[in-house]
């Protein structure tokens, strides 16, 4: 055995590990053990790698990379500690950048090791050396997209840019033309590796992750988010094709597709091809102008709404973004105790892109202490609604639009939606009547069993409670 | 009180046997919330068990027969006699029920007075309008009471027992008619335990009447029917026959009919023969809720109840709704101030008539002393009328399965190329590419399980997990070079904070996901 020997056993072990780890995400009841096994596997592949450095490097070498992860850990574990949860899909977007980062440094890193000393280098073969110079290009490439692309993101789901999507003339035409600039430009790199064609590509992928990411709009975050945790992970990829390393080539590979399956969950529950959702722009197919007479809403308060819980036999609550947006998390897991007391059944109906993040309901009801056995998803619950005597509708809109099922002419046809009009009763929480996301007209609001509850999600929640 | 709006009478109802008033303590207080003064006018309530310090308690004034006619505005339940039309004010507003179409002689006595008369039957049936139709309620409560009064007048149970004397099969009824009323009669006779099973003309209803637990009888006809106006109307000989045919087979069969056939302005449809009540079994009970029109079923009298030869009673109440006084007087005083809501714009208490509106255009039958009726017709069903008369079927547009062929297609095309791409690549990358293709399987296969609810957790550590790209920097850092060596640092740190931060937050995140 010798220390290289040893350092690749830990990669296997390591390797996995993450795979366990992602295995025991799979269900509550193992998800704790999960990130055990996850930690374990990373603290493995760091011992051994460190291990493996400290041969060839010297003493100030290390005394470096202690610094530099002593500082990172402490940043990343303050930032975990303080994150609020509603901000989770910022902070996973911003880490996601950092990926990115890590991966266009260490691309660089691998042109100034090798390509940048030209023929005196001794580290590759030669006849590996245009394969490396593709490599380095392709690793720069992706980890540049995916930086910038999550730093947009991190802005938009921030609300520190706005999150309506970019409209530059063609905008189709700009990706594709990033592409292909990128196809010629590793051409020309691999035949003769100028320091300028690695700058231009690194300037290229800023700009084409900052286009892709901008032109689109904020209810499309959940795909944008889980495809940039799907490119972090190629990233990594790429770079362990640079390095010869499989651990970070299988660590990639297993990022790399959970968040495309991700995205792809996503898209197939907004109906939509996921090119589509990449070349960005959902709102701009205006269709034939909407002059539907839909008729007239009908209105309810709290203390009315308060009524029709208390004599309710089952009740079910659909969140939506607008839920986590007033923070009303809180008052809502208080009136779901309140009603379980009473015997009332309270049950909760999760869209798939309910929110900014995959999942991201969940956790907020989590944080709130709403018992996870009676949040159910969308198709778990939508044949029970029609048998529900109250459907909350907290903060959604296009998630329970009926347009999405009824009018083949809609925006959102054919988009899979939560059948809450099927209820005895569907009372909407929302603070105007202004359309949602998608800009589509809700006839959801002037079905016969339908009532408006306007204001602030949080408020009307505390004023229901108050009058229960 | 500063109220300086226009005074409301609240009527005490002269017709005999009337029970309701048009408004309950309730709805004074909405009115007045409307900036409405109210006057009642002594022993309104007393049939719907509100006497008058009720209504002054809620703010009222109670005030003589003289006072409250004179009014501005008006409440009454029934059509006003002859007598009462001249108590009227001038420029006044009376609201009721005035049945314009049955009743042209009563518009006339009414436009030959300076007033404006609305006739609450005469609201649209429009969605936006439902809040105020008054037919809607009263036909609701009047269904529920028709199943009262069966079950008064039948000597069993509903519902079927097994005791210890035997067992009891349960009653079974039938309701032709699912309107509102037939709605709330087949919710009514469900509850009560019996078997009930409904017919109407418009298959539309199937599924409202299943939503209630009652079977629907189709008639079968080529003629099915989707309404344009919200109320049946009238069917061909054809379909009459068959229906006729349907009705003759179930009359022995059922226990109780309760028929609510009604064509606005037209004498009700009868279903219900002679041959069909001979046919019934002794002690079966027929309520005839279209008794006031001349009623569904041959025999009927307005009013009152008929036992047959053969035992069989016919019930022709036609106060089905003023038997549940206080319920009736809740509902319709609630929909007088949803009209007076849409009447009151700016909630002063001054009634403002909108000719634009298609509701308030509807219920106006006299404005100023001229005939408004009938209004220019409201086309209200929404739907658009299929000739099948099925509801519209789900149109939405999945997107095609892609074929077997094209799956094959692109299967066999990505095998050649991960195969060219191997064949020619070095032998050091062959290893790669091996790794790289498993392992991106694998995920698939993993990641596929996870739970809906930890997609957010299955994030985040994927999120630490691909920091592992810390160890690509790590093998860079303290190279001779110098600029190498600062950034390996600079990803050390990006990847470090990561690592750290997002297993932590992942482990903070499961921490608050606790089962019930």
């Amino acid at each position: 055995m010798t220390a290289s020997t040893a350092a690749q056993a830990a990669y296997v072990v390591a390797a996995l590990l993450f795979i366990l780890s992602l295995a025991g995400l799979s269900r509550h009841e193992t998800s704790r053990s999960g990130v055990t096994y996850g930690i374990g596997g990373m603290a493995i592949a760091l011992v051994a790698t460190i291990g493996l450095a400290s041969r060839s490097i010297a003493a100030t070498g290390l005394a470096l990379i202690a610094v530099a992860m002593v500082i990172g850990a402490g940043i990343g574990l303050w930032r975990a500690r303080r994150v609020e949860m509603t901000g989770m899909p910022e902070l996973i977007a911003i880490l996601h950048s950092f990926v990115g980062l890590a991966a266009v440094l260490v691309g660089w890193n691998g042109y100034l090791d090798v390509e940048a000393k030209g023929a005196g280098q001794t580290e590759i073969a030669s006849d590996l050396l245009r394969i490396h110079h593709a490599e380095v290009f392709i690793g720069v490439f992706i980890g540049a997209v995916t930086f910038t692309g999550s730093v947009i993101a991190f802005l938009k789901l921030s609300a520190r840019i706005k999150s309506s999507p970019l409209m530059l003339p063609g905008r189709n035409a700009i990706n594709l033309g990033g592409l292909a600039a990128f196809v010629a430009l590793t051409v020309a790199f691999v035949v003769s590796p100028h320091l300028w064609l690695l700058i231009a590509v690194t300037a290229v992928a800023l700009a084409l992750g900052l286009h892709l990411v901008a032109s689109i709009g904020g209810g499309d975050m959940p795909v944008v988010v889980s495809m940039l945790n799907s490119y972090s992970g190629w990233a990594a990829a790429a770079s362990g094709f640079l390095l010869d390393n499989n651990l970070l080539i299988v660590t990639g590979a297993l990022v790399g597709s959970s968040g495309a399956y991700l995205s792809y969950i996503m898209c197939t529950a907004m109906n939509r091809s996921f090119l589509s959702v990449i070349a960005g722009g959902f709102g701009i197919e205006t269709g034939p102008a909407d002059t539907t007479e839909y008729g007239e809403h009908q209105e309810i308060n709290a203390a009315d709404t308060a009524k029709m819980l208390r004599d309710a036999t089952s009740v079910v609550i659909t969140p939506g973004y607008g839920m986590a947006v007033a923070q009303a998390q809180y008052p809502v897991a208080d009136l779901t105790r309140r009603l379980r007391e009473r015997g009332v059944e309270v049950r909760f109906g999760i869209h798939p892109v309910a929110g900014r993040l995959p999942g991201h309901m969940n956790v907020l009801l989590a944080e709130a202490k709403v018992p996870y056995d009676i949040v159910l998803e969308m198709d778990e619950i939508n044949d029970d609604l029609a048998a529900t005597t109250v459907v909350l509708v907290i903060g959604a809109n296009d998630t329970v639009n009926p347009a999405a099922i009824d009018d083949p002419g809609s925006p959102i046809a054919g988009m899979p939606v939560l059948r809450v009009w099927e209820a005895e009763s569907v009372i909407v929480f929302k603070r105007s009547m202004n359309p949602g996301y998608a800009g589509v007209q809700n006839p959801l609001f002037f079905r016969e069993n339908s009532q408006m509850l306007f204001g602030d999600a949080k408020e009307r929640v505390e004023d229901i409670l108050r009058s229960l | 009180m500063s109220q300086s709006g226009q005074r409301v009478g609240v009527v005490a109802e002269s017709r005999a046997g009337e029970t309701r008033v048009a408004a309950t303590a309730v709805t004074v207080g909405q009115l007045r919330g409307l900036g409405y003064q109210v006057v009642v006018e002594s022993g309104a309530g007393l049939g719907a068990s509100l006497d008058d310090e009720a209504y002054r308690e809620a703010g009222a004034d109670i005030g003589s027969r003289t006072e409250v006619w004179g009014a501005d505005v008006v409440l009454a339940v029934n059509a006003p006699s002859a007598e009462e039309i001249a108590l009227l004010a001038d420029g006044s507003t009376l609201i009721s029920l005035l049945g314009p179409a049955q009743n042209p002689d009563l518009l006339d006595a009414l436009a030959r007075r300076p007033v404006t008369a609305l006739a609450m039957d005469a609201v649209p049936r429009i969605s936006r309008a439902q809040s105020l139709d008054v037919l809607s309620s009263m036909a609701n409560i009047a269904g529920y009471r028709a199943v009262v009064e069966a079950a008064h007048a039948f000597g069993r149970f509903f519902t079927g027992q097994v005791t210890a004397a035997g067992k009891v099969p349960p009653a079974k009824v039938l309701v032709a008619g699912a309107g509102v009323a037939g709605l709330a009669a087949i919710g009514a006779a469900g509850s009560l335990g019996a078997i009930v099973r409904a017919t109407d003309p418009r298959p539309e209803v199937a599924d409202q009447v299943r939503s209630l637990g009652g079977e629907y009888l189709s008639v079968e006809s080529a003629e099915a029917e989707v309404s344009a106006t919200g109320y049946a109307k009238q069917m061909s000989d054809d379909y009459n026959a068959r229906a006729a045919a349907l009705y003759a087979q179930q009359a022995p069969e059922v226990d109780i009919v309760i028929t609510t056939a009604l064509i606005p302005g037209r004498p009700a449809p009868l279903l219900i023969t002679e041959e069909m009540v001979a046919s019934m079994r002794p002690g079966s009970v027929i309520v005839d809720m279209a008794a006031s029109q001349g009623g569904n079923v041959a025999g009927t009298v307005a009013g009152e109840v008929v036992v047959t030869a053969n035992q069989v009673s016919i019930i022709g109440y036609t106060d089905l709704a003023s038997r549940l006084p206080a319920q009736a007087s809740q509902l319709y005083g609630t929909n007088l101030v949803n009209l007076l809501k849409l009447l009151t714009p700016g909630k002063d208490g001054q009634l403002v008539l909108d000719f634009d509106d298609v509701v308030q255009r509807s219920v106006t039958v006299v404005r100023d002393g001229a005939k408004t009726w009938p209004p220019p017709q409201v086309q209200v069903s929404a739907a658009p009328a299929p000739a099948t008369g099925a509801s519209v079927a789900p149109v939405a547009a999945p997107r095609k399965a892609p074929s077997p062929g094209r799956t094959y297609a692109l299967v066999g095309l990505g095998a050649a190329v991960l195969f060219l791409v191997t064949a020619f690549a070095p032998e050091q990358l062959i290893g790669n590419l091996t790794v790289f293709v498993l392992a991106i399987v694998i995920g698939y296969y993993v990641i596929g399980h996870v739970h809906h609810a930890l997609h957010t957790p299955l994030m985040s550590v994927t999120n630490a997990i691909s920091g592992i790209i810390v160890v690509g920097a790590l093998l860079q850092i303290g190279h001779a070079h110098t600029a190498v060596t600062v950034l390996s640092f600079v990803a050390v740190l990006l990847a470090s904070i990561n690592i750290f931060g997002g297993f932590a937050v992942t482990r903070r995140m499961l921490s608050m996901f606790a089962k019930d």
